[in-house]
């Protein structure tokens, strides 16, 4: 053993590999990305790791490991685990043979995500055991027990950090690569009746499932990671029932010399009873601390009704903590004081109002050839009645002004086909679909097939930066490269677009404005479903080294460039145009805008 | 005890760097460290914070508001926008030069700096302010500002940190050619 300063997710990924994971599956999404990409680097042996196209083939890549004995690892969001739920519900029928444990990062907040979706919610629905770590060192330690369970049940069994356990940082004890258990799967044993999921064999597992989980909520309750702390001092028939990293806060609340009970419950589902009825004893109430869904405070009402307590139960069902939303240090006092009877602290020093701030949204980087892609098909389309549906990605970020080119964004490869909803609706519409390149693999493909067939009539416009930037840059099937290293033949996304039958396809330089322009008002006014790929690298992984500077004395201060593009490199200063050299990359687009030539030095990639 | 510190700026400028030498720097003198990061999308020109905490009795990686003992902000109106967490007495360090958002310029709320630099001064009793031109000039690089203001930090002696412990996690972690340019922008501000 030694000790590391990890994050959290570094800690999980080290966790799996020190339980001897064999085969590792995901698609990247803030907070999950990490464990992947530190599996992949710190492992040895032959280790298998890949960025699925989407979590869907992640899941059924690891489900089919699993099943030939390996020890098997799904890492995603909890968005994600949308996308993955269908082979996920019916792999809950059919179980594993090797440990198989599904990683889900959930984003309360939500700080990088749709949805603000609890996964505790999600594993009572799909009958499947979870964990929910409350820091680094349990994190390491909770994915290793995950696997085991795993292994003894037959079962897929949740992981579930959230953003500040992922991201986290901790000086932590980790085993040598010397300790780590080696796994030496059996391989795949041919059994119909195991493997092949009828209707008869569900109604048949799920009775065993129920009584597994029954079972294992009575194991649970002896679980270290479901425990009580005894109440100290004055504070006596108050209890408090918290989780995840909620139970950090609390503690950093609480006077440890004179603080209620407290119950930290690891193992929500199954919810570990037992334990619970002896936390209930002798209290006349109890506050849930819980972020996200009321997962324990529905459980504890459960358990009072079932074993006739009369302990009152309050959390989020009666007000006391916020429905929705991150919990922080200062939510949970406050609710502890009020909770407990205390005088609230005062926080802060300010006393007057601050001035006005400015606001900082996230932007699309300086040379972000998105910005010019979008530029360019707003000045094509002009006063045009036209609808541009978004995607997931960076490109996200074009909904922002002054560009203002998203009109919709709802989930992963949802844009292509929501504009075809719009189109059947008012057909004089000019529709649009963005999507990224990674998006497009993930699940643009059937958009595209949906759209074309049922005779729509929109533009694909696909952003390809040969990344998935938003993430951090991994690889996909049109880049080449594989998470082992492996250069192979790319997925070309124009070949799939002809193969489905569309007879426009048009590769252009959105950096080159005049041809971009063009491309998009010949292409949109062709009939039918046709794609447009605007190709030119993430700046961030090509690092431009040309400048564009402002010649002071041209400039006439019209301010063109900052109202149309809205670059971060490019500000105004006495009147004129500056450009911040550190943050321009010199991709020209302001160049082109320029109205009088001012502006020059870039250098197109 | 421990030490909370809060350091803030705007997505790029080298938060998450200075954060983890910080961190480094702690551990080598045995100190328990608990770290937490914006990751993601704010990482694209947003507003991004770390809170770092040393030494025992922090049981969340995230700092409660009104509990910083120090504020590293590498620009002027991300101190203001995390001065809550600043308690009462507590020390704030701070850049001088302002980011101004492309929001600002079309449409957005204004950036007056002068205003944001005046509250400073009103409201911090300990205010350390980093003139960055004046750093850019003489180190010949704006690139180490995030070591120049770890350095202002660490004179401040609000810290159980010392100049040398910033130094042997700059040796450890900083590449090669960058140690002598950030050598001299720990010592910068005397």
């Amino acid at each position: 053993m030694h000790t590391d300063f990890l994050m959290g997710n570094e800690a999980i990924a080290l966790g799996a590999l020190a339980a001897g994971v064999n085969v590792v599956a995901g698609y990247p999404g803030t907070p999950s990305t990490e464990v992947l990409e530190t599996v992949a680097k710190r492992k040895q042996g032959n280790v298998y790791v890949e960025w699925s196209v989407n979590e869907k083939a992640a899941m059924e890549v690891a489900a089919g490991a699993a099943y030939a004995g390996a020890r098997a690892l799904v890492t995603c969001k909890q968005v994600g685990l949308n996308v993955a739920s269908d082979p996920l519900m019916s792999l809950e029928y059919i179980g594993v043979k090797g440990g198989m444990v599904v990683l889900v990062a959930d984003d309360p907040g939500p700080i990088s995500s749709q949805t603000e979706q609890d996964t505790r919610t999600f594993a009572r629905f799909s009958k499947l055991p979870l964990f929910d770590p409350s820091g680094v060192q349990e994190a390491y330690e909770m994915i290793q027990e995950a696997f085991e369970l795993s292994e003894q049940l037959g079962t897929p069994v949740f992981m579930r950090p959230t953003t500040r356990v992922d991201h986290g940082y901790e000086a932590i004890e980790v085993a040598e690569p010397a300790e780590w258990k080696r796994n030496e799967p059996e391989g795949f044993v041919k059994d119909s009746s195991r493997w092949v999921i009828f209707p008869r064999l569900s109604v048949i597992n799920h009775a065993k499932i129920e009584a597994r989980n029954a079972q294992l909520a009575d194991t649970f309750s002896d679980s270290p990671r479901n425990f009580v702390l005894p109440e100290q001092g004055s504070v006596v028939r108050k209890g408090i029932a918290t989780h995840g990293i909620s139970y950090t806060y609390v503690s950093d609340n609480l006077d440890e010399a004179d603080r209620p009970r407290v119950l930290r419950v690891g193992t929500p589902f199954p919810f570990p009873e037992r334990k619970a009825v002896e936390f209930l004893s002798g209290l006349d109430e109890v506050l849930c601390v819980e972020e996200l869904d009321p997962v324990i405070e529905r459980a504890l009402i459960s358990v009072c009704g079932k074993y006739g307590l009369t302990t009152k139960i309050r959390g989020k069902l009666t007000g006391d903590i916020q429905p929705s939303g991150e919990n922080t240090v200062e939510s949970v006092g406050k609710a502890l004081a009020s909770f407990l009877g205390n005088e609230p602290q005062v926080n802060g020093t300010a006393a007057t109002p601050a001035p006005q701030l400015p606001v900082r949204p996230p932007v699309l980087c300086a040379g972000c050839p998105h910005r010019a892609s979008f530029y360019a098909v707003k000045k094509a389309m002009g006063k045009r009645k036209t609808i541009y549906c978004g995607d997931i990605g960076c490109y996200t970020l074009g909904n922002a002004q002054p560009l203002d080119m998203v009109d919709t964004c709802l989930c992963m490869g949802a844009g292509i086909n929501i504009a075809q909803g719009v189109f059947h609706v008012e057909p004089d519409t000019t529709c649009f679909a963005f999507v990224g390149d990674s998006t497009f693999f993930a699940s643009g493909i059937t958009g595209v097939v949906n759209a074309f067939y049922n005779q729509a009539n929109l533009t694909v416009v696909v952003l390809d930066n040969s990344t998935t930037a938003m993430t951090g840059h991994q690889p996909h099937p049109g880049t080449g490269r594989t998470m082992m290293g492996e250069v192979v033949q790319k997925v070309s996304i124009e070949a799939v677009l002809r193969a489905i039958g569309l007879t426009t396809v048009e590769t252009v330089d959105p950096l080159d404005h005049k041809l971009a322009v063009e491309t998009v008002r010949r292409v949109a006014d062709e009939p039918g479903v046709k794609a447009i790929i605007f190709k030119s690298p993430c700046v961030v992984l090509a690092r431009p080294q040309a400048k564009s500077h402002v010649d002071a004395h041209e400039c006439i201060g019209c301010q063109r460039c900052i109202r149309e593009l809205g670059c971060p490199a490019i500000a105004l200063k006495d009147g004129k145009a500056v450009i911040d050299e550190t943050q321009c990359s010199g991709c020209t687009l302001c160049e082109q805008v320029c109205p009088v030539g001012a502006i020059s030095g870039g250098e197109r990639l | 005890m421990s030490d909370n510190i809060v350091l803030c700026g705007v997505g790029g400028q080298g938060t998450v760097l200075a954060s983890k030498l910080l961190a480094a720097a702690a551990m080598d003198r045995g100190l328990p460290v608990k770290t937490a990061e914006t990751i993601g999308m704010a990482q694209r020109g947003g507003s991004v914070f770390s809170h770092v905490r040393l030494g025992d009795g922090a049981a969340s990686p995230l700092i409660g508001k009104g509990k910083a003992d120090l504020i590293i902000a590498f620009e002027p109106a991300e101190a203001v926008r995390q001065l809550a967490y600043l308690r009462p007495g507590g020390t704030v360090v701070v850049s001088d030069r302002a980011i101004v958002p492309a929001s600002a310029l079309v449409g957005g709320p204004a950036y007056d700096v002068d205003a944001i630099m005046a509250y400073l001064r009103e409201q911090v009793e300990h205010l350390v302010v980093v003139d960055a031109a004046a750093a850019e000039r003489d180190l010949g690089s704006a690139k180490c500002l995030n070591v120049v203001l770890l350095g202002a930090a660490v004179r401040t002696g609000v810290l159980s940190l010392t100049t040398d412990d910033i130094a042997g996690a700059i040796r450890r972690l900083v590449p090669e050619r960058f140690q002598d340019l950030n050598a001299r922008a720990l010592t910068y501000v005397q």
